[in-house]
């Protein structure tokens, strides 16, 4: 039975804890409401991470259906979202696995261990660069510059930065320690800058440019 | 501050969490090296350009699909 105490706690929870609680009760709509609210995210984790389309399919509806039948052991101490964010990232790991069989795939996979040096390029860019290229194309900068980044990088750029997850949310869904989380995000957001510059630099005279194809 | 100690306290100030010392310092720095300027400026647009445009569209049909699969699970054990 609950207590007054309960329900006001329960009253400063997150919307999320009211769905579960729904779910939990056997009103599937309310389940519908939480892959509403979170499919994009998802799906752009699960392509971020297996960069191929129909496996982001996989992984988001498997992600989900799996979340569904765990629900039971989902922990109202942290957050729905992050708890299925860690689902999908292993979801995600092991269709890569799959695929890349005898290889083993893991998000510390193609670090670099060099810290700490000071970006070279100095060119500043143009005022509100994206606006030089369509969305089409401006899309496909993107997608090509992110998926150029080593995977530990890329993934921990996509859950910090696009995502929104804090860093300690993002050291616990992949299983690293703050530090390692810092010092990934750093280059990664240095990289990308550096990468991006080729497309957003402003312009310079002819004898000047010719770093982008 | 060198451009090597500014670097490594690019993210706490992109992010906003150093202390309001630490960030007039960095401030100072960044008024005096143009180069450290154009990193921090860049650094912080590149982020914006990928929290702000939507990279990967969710397939047609996707919505669907999905919320047939969890049906079907539904009924099995539900």
């Amino acid at each position: 039975m609950p207590t007054i105490q309960s329900i006001a706690g329960q009253l400063e929870e997150h919307p999320d804890v009211a769905l579960i609680a729904k779910v939990r009760a056997g009103d599937i709509s309310a389940y519908d409401q939480l892959v509403r609210k979170y499919e994009r995210q998802l799906f752009r984790i699960a392509q971020h991470i297996t960069q191929n389309r129909e496996d982001a399919e996989d992984v988001m509806q498997d992600a989900f259906l799996k979340a569904y039948e765990k629900l039971d052991q989902f922990q109202g101490n942290s957050k729905f979202y992050t708890w299925l964010v860690r689902i999908a990232v292993n979801e995600s790991l092991m269709r890569l696995r799959k695929r890349r069989t005898g290889k083993m795939v893991s998000i510390d996979e193609d670090i670099e261990t060099e810290e700490g040096s000071v970006p070279r390029d100095l060119a500043d860019w143009a005022p509100d660069p994206e606006q030089n290229y369509n969305q089409s194309e401006l899309a496909e900068i993107l997608r090509k510059t992110i998926q150029g980044l080593p995977q530990g990088f890329r993934i921990v750029f996509v859950l910090r930065d696009v995502e929104g997850l804090s860093t300690e949310e993002t050291a616990e869904t992949l299983g690293l320690s703050i530090p390692a989380v810092k010092s990934r995000l750093l280059r990664a957001r240095l990289q990308l800058r550096e990468r991006l510059s080729r497309y957003f630099h402003r312009k310079k005279s002819p004898r000047e440019t010719g770093i982008a194809k | 501050m060198t451009c090597k100690e500014f670097l490594a306290l690019l993210d706490d100030l992109i992010d906003g969490t150093v202390p309001a010392e630490t960030r007039s310092e960095l401030q100072a720095h960044l008024g005096r090296c143009p180069h450290c300027e154009v990193v921090f400026n860049t650094t912080r647009k590149t982020i914006q350009i990928y929290r702000s445009h939507e990279i990967y569209e969710l397939p047609s049909g996707i919505q669907e699909r999905l919320h047939a699969a969890i049906m079907a699970r539904c009924k099995k054990g539900c």
